[in-house]
């Protein structure tokens, strides 16, 4: 039996898809059963960022509907034996699935996966009650301003009178130069406000769109930054304890690298 | 003869005149047909000059002593006196209230304590005092009839005597925040402001500006001694 985890965030434009994906992605990596499950009926985009738009056949209104069954509409990764997508209808609307059949079907994935990964839309309506009706754990994700973490609060506010876990946050799109100036809101700062779990920091890079825009979650590269801390997010939450990569670090390779190449 | 027989009856009510005014003392045992049947007949019994009370406006404590009152019955009697005697009924006192009336009196002055984050978007609403053990984020929403006491950072709004005790206060561990409302007044915290800067860990409404102020919390039990409770 396997857990399922909403990947929230209120706001829009914060990272969702693209942090449900490369979670999923991590994790297949580690060697775990996985499924995703795009639930922004009508602005899908889960299938994009994994590269597997032009695989879809049956989608999450036919499974709720029962036009299918619920293994025909299931996505197989190209790169992972172990990784599969349930992608979301288009041409639908996000009121034509309701929590209890979301309910259903997160709790028959639960059977066969180790971890169910629901990517939840923007708003508090209906489409983010679909997304939250099966899941067990939360993951609330954030950028590091004022707007996107008034919502966060607002969201973490409605995960709590749900009957799910205490919500863990991602402080996505960190500008290190931005924070080290004081011109966005330090990690932090954005931890005392938010009072929950801090499970991981990723900062800001352009790998990460050049990736999603090639379908190829930014995972699959270790090259990267961003790569590494949601690879160190999976670890997390398969229970390791794996200390944050620090910002301040960061800077420090920055500076040297600077100094190096004789810059201030 | 007739006299005698007065004498025998018992009296449900008497009429005295003290230093405040007339006072009406109704008995509490009887029934309130019987009281109002007497009344009827002592304040016809007793012809008054009814032109010099009319122009006086003569006013009337009524004493019920442990009698319960529906609002009903208080606007009968009400009615009664004023039609017989053109007594204005200035105050209907009585003993006993009901519970669910000393329950709200009760409510009213309980602190209530809550030990959470209010989040973006709740509001938090309480009767008397609220002690919140726990921050006010901003865009969220403490309310109370009573006292608003934060154990934390308030950084959201807080509304104290919502239902118009102005003598309410709020008060916080670390003040910071939107807008504090006392009673029907509010003040909104802007940083580029300067008229208010908040200093200090409450807020109270200030008689003599008309405007709710911040101030240091050991001003408080001047300002406001009643929160001494001891």
């Amino acid at each position: 039996m396997g857990e399922a985890i909403v990947i929230t965030s209120g706001k829009g434009g914060v990272g969702k898809t693209t942090t449900s994906a490369n979670i999923g992605t991590s994790l297949a990596l580690l060697g775990k059963r996985v499924c995703m499950i795009d639930t922004d009926i009508g602005l899908r985009n889960l299938d994009v960022v994994m590269g597997l738009e032009n695989r879809i056949i049956y989608d999450l209104v036919d499974v709720a509907h029962g036009r299918c069954k619920l293994h025909q509409a299931l996505i197989k990764d190209k790169r992972f034996e172990c990784l599969y997508l349930l992608p979301a209808a288009q041409t639908k609307d996000k009121h034509d699935v309701e929590p209890e059949q979301m309910k259903k079907i997160v709790q028959e994935l639960k059977q066969d996966y180790d971890y169910v990964i629901i990517d939840c839309p923007a708003g508090i309506e209906q489409g983010y009650k679909n997304a939250v009706a099966g899941a067990d754990k939360s993951i609330v994700v954030t950028n590091p301003e004022t707007s996107s973490v008034r919502d966060a609060d607002r969201i973490i506010g409605l995960l709590e009178q749900e009957d799910i876990e205490p919500p863990k946050l991602i402080v996505n799109r960190v500008k290190a130069h931005m924070m080290e100036n004081g011109d966005s809101l330090d990690v932090d700062e954005i931890v005392s406000i938010l009072a929950i779990e801090l499970i991981g920091v990723v900062v800001d890079d352009e790998n990460v769109i050049r990736a999603s825009n090639r379908g190829e979650p930014i995972a699959l590269n270790p090259d990267t930054k961003a790569s590494i801390a949601y690879r160190n997010i999976a670890r997390r939450i398969l229970g390791e304890s794996v200390p944050l990569m620090s910002l301040q670090q960061d800077k420090g390779l920055l500076k040297k690298m600077k100094s190096f190449f004789g810059m201030r | 003869m007739a006299q005698k027989q007065k004498q025998n009856t018992p009296h449900f009510v008497t009429i005295k005149g003290t230093k405040e005014g007339l006072i009406l003392h109704l008995d509490d045992k009887c029934s309130f047909d019987q009281l109002l049947s007497e009344l009827e007949a002592k304040l016809i019994r007793t012809p008054a000059d009814d032109t010099t009370s009319e122009t006086q406006k003569l006013s009337v404590n009524v004493k019920v002593g442990k009698r319960y009152l529906s609002d009903n019955q208080k606007d009968i009697l009400r009615k009664l006196v004023y039609q017989k005697k053109h007594l204005l009924v200035d105050e209907i006192d009585s003993e006993v209230i009901t519970k669910e009336k000393a329950d709200e009196l009760l409510r009213e002055t309980e602190i209530t304590s809550v030990s959470r984050i209010i989040r973006s978007g709740q509001v938090l609403k309480v009767q008397g005092d609220l002690l919140l053990i726990g921050d006010v984020n901003p865009g969220g929403c403490v309310m109370a009839t009573g006292n608003i006491f934060v154990m934390g950072a308030l950084k959201g709004m807080a509304h104290a005597g919502h239902s118009g005790r102005k003598d309410a206060v709020v008060t916080a561990s670390l003040m910071n925040p939107t807008m504090v409302r006392i009673a029907d007044k509010y003040v909104q915290v802007d940083k580029d402001n300067p008229t208010i800067d908040i200093i200090g860990e409450c807020a109270f409404f200030d008689e003599g500006s008309m405007s709710v102020k911040f101030d240091r919390i050991h001003i408080l039990h001047q300002i406001r001694p009643s929160l001494n409770r001891l």
